[in-house]
């Protein structure tokens, strides 16, 4: 029998697999095709401060082996969360994780205090690489001083497992990591989409209200490989894997690349159960190759 | 309050993710096919306006699901079928799916229509692939053929689908724009809508987004009842991508779940 757990910092993980944020909702969407308690974590819907509409329709547009979006973290706030969405999670027999976003730093540390006061949030996942909000988001995860800066913030008033999630329309993405890291960062996710546009040639209209939106899918799997791997390599801190991860060869894929846990995220628009499948795959893989835990798997490509 | 939860969710139709098996492929007209999917299980209970999220397989460039509202179902032969309208990549690949062939689908999906009351009078516009719903709806409403009209409207004679076998619930009435069948013009040109409105208790119309606004528009000035089935673009078809909305007068409203199915009240119409 294999051993499928995983560690994020203090966080333990029954299995590698969780779904990423904005692809799940809070869970209970997806509850009448898995059992939620199959699953490593649940990182929900990207929360804020307050109450967002999100952008104007259209906010999606399919693209080859992909799709773009330009949803704008709607969402009802974190007061809402906690009063009505929070009590009927809480007590899943899986890790729930919260995103947070904010467009000041400010909004970061008092969101992320809110979150403080709730017993069963273990982790939550600092979103700095949104690039559908005006303000804020990707904004502060572009540059390393500015990711430097909203971590250190959010560090002070946290004290569980920090997860922040990177973007990957930077230069170098194992110089923004290191910096995180240095602010004392317990673990990176990556990648959040990658910038993207499409245009709809008859009309000469750009196909998303906002013009550009955030490309996900297949699409970008090796782009989310090649940086997993540049960031296993360059920081001691434990990596989570995404990017296109539609089954569990490909979750395989970002673990051998370096990831210790992996998101399973636009894969569950096309079926939610693929998550599932994901975990049987990766038991399935390491039963065929005798692997007895995921440590022996994380970071084991063979150059 | 939890214990009304528990019982509402035990009432409530689970979504699942089916197999189903493609047992008829019938070109109906130069765009319009119909499909008819058999179920290896017993099939759960799905009402007109609800609809499915189908997989279009072995086409890279097509990577969403694509839904498509059902137009019948028999319980009993567990089929469901469905209306596929030609319109972009999509329904063109799966037009060309073969008798045999698996074709994946998330179902039940939506909310739908609002069962009329037994002495209503309604009225059903349909246009495009949206004749579906608004046939399933005069099928399975129960009320008597006489309180049951329903009006068509298409682009040409030829565009027109065959619909014998739903003769019998209702009174028909046809359009095309360029006059080939039945009255010339839109729908709204139609007698029916010259009339007032007012005779009817509620309106449900289901097809192009002009048409619904045209027809919605007449039944919010008249203050008759009446339901919409928008189809806006989505990605996952069950509300966690947030895709699909519509900037309705309560915010933005997911049409997979909030709707498809909306009273044109609420929207911004």
């Amino acid at each position: 029998m294999v051993n499928l757990a995983t560690r994020i910092h203090k966080l333990d993980l029954k299995n590698p697999v969780m779904t990423a944020s904005g692809t799940c909702g809070y869970g209970e969407e997806i509850s009448d095709f898995i059992d939620l308690s199959r699953l490593g974590g649940i990182v929900v819907k990207g929360t804020t401060l307050r109450h967002r509409e999100g952008n104007p329709y259209p906010r999606m547009a399919e693209t080859a082996s992909g799709m773009l979006n330009a949803v704008g973290l709607q969402n009802k706030g974190v007061d809402y969360f906690i009063d009505h969405i929070f009590p009927r999670i809480k007590d899943l027999d899986t890790h729930i994780i919260v995103n947070v976003n904010g467009s000041t730093i400010e909004e970061y540390v008092e969101l992320t205090e809110r979150l403080s006061e709730l017993d069963k949030i273990p982790a939550i996942e600092l979103n700095i690489s949104c690039p559908n909000v005006k303000e804020g988001g990707m904004a502060f995860g572009i540059s390393c001083p500015s990711a430097e800066a909203v971590v250190r913030a959010v560090r002070r008033v946290w004290n569980k497992t920090l997860i922040v999630k990177l973007s990957p329309n930077v230069t170098n993405i194992a110089d923004i990591a290191m910096a995180v890291e240095s602010q004392g960062a317990d673990s990176v996710s990556l990648i959040n989409t990658l910038l993207g546009m499409g245009v709809n040639a008859e009309t000469r209209k750009p196909l998303l209200s906002t013009i550009t939106g955030g490309l996900s899918g297949p699409a970008v799997k090796p782009v989310a490989l090649r940086m997993v791997w540049q960031v296993y390599n360059a920081v001691k801190i434990p990596v989570i894997g995404m990017g296109g991860i539609m089954n569990a060869t490909d979750a395989v894929e970002f673990m051998i690349a370096g990831a210790s846990a992996v998101q399973v995220g636009t894969a569950i628009f096309i079926d939610p159960t693929i998550p599932v499948q994901v975990i049987d795959g990766i038991a399935a893989y390491m039963e065929k190759h005798k692997i007895h835990s995921i440590s022996d798997l994380v970071g084991s490509l063979q150059c | 309050v939890s214990f009304i939860r528990q019982l509402k969710n035990k009432l409530r139709v689970k979504k699942t993710v089916i197999d189903f098996l493609l047992l008829e492929n019938k070109q109906l007209n130069k765009d319009n096919f119909l499909l008819v999917l058999q179920s290896p299980k017993p099939l759960s209970d799905i009402y007109p306006g609800q609809f499915m999220n189908i997989e279009i397989r072995e086409a890279t460039e097509i990577f969403l699901r694509r839904p498509f509202s059902v137009l019948d179902v028999d319980f009993e032969k567990q089929t469901l079928s469905i209306l596929v309208k030609i319109l972009g990549r999509g329904s063109k690949k799966l037009t060309g799916a073969r008798v045999g062939q698996t074709i994946n689908a998330i179902l039940p999906l939506g909310k739908s229509f609002t069962k009329p009351g037994n002495d209503d009078h309604i009225l059903l516009v349909g246009g495009g692939s949206g004749v579906a719903p608004m046939l399933f709806l005069a099928k399975t409403c129960g009320l008597k053929p006489e309180q049951v009209t329903i009006l068509i409207g298409a682009r040409s004679a030829g565009d027109h689908i065959d619909i014998t076998d739903y003769l019998s619930f209702g009174t028909y009435h046809l359009t095309t724009e360029d006059g080939t069948l039945g009255e010339k013009g839109y729908v709204t040109d139609h007698p029916i809508f010259v009339e007032k409105l007012d005779i009817y208790d509620k309106i449900y119309t289901c097809g192009p987004d002009a048409m619904m606004k045209a027809v919605g528009r007449r039944a919010l000035k008249e203050n008759v009842f009446c339901e919409v089935s928008l189809e806006n673009m989505m990605a996952c078809g069950f509300g966690v991508c947030l895709c699909c909305v519509e900037d309705t007068k309560s915010g933005h409203k997911c049409v997979c779940t909030d709707g498809p199915v909306f009273n044109v009240n609420d929207l911004k119409w």
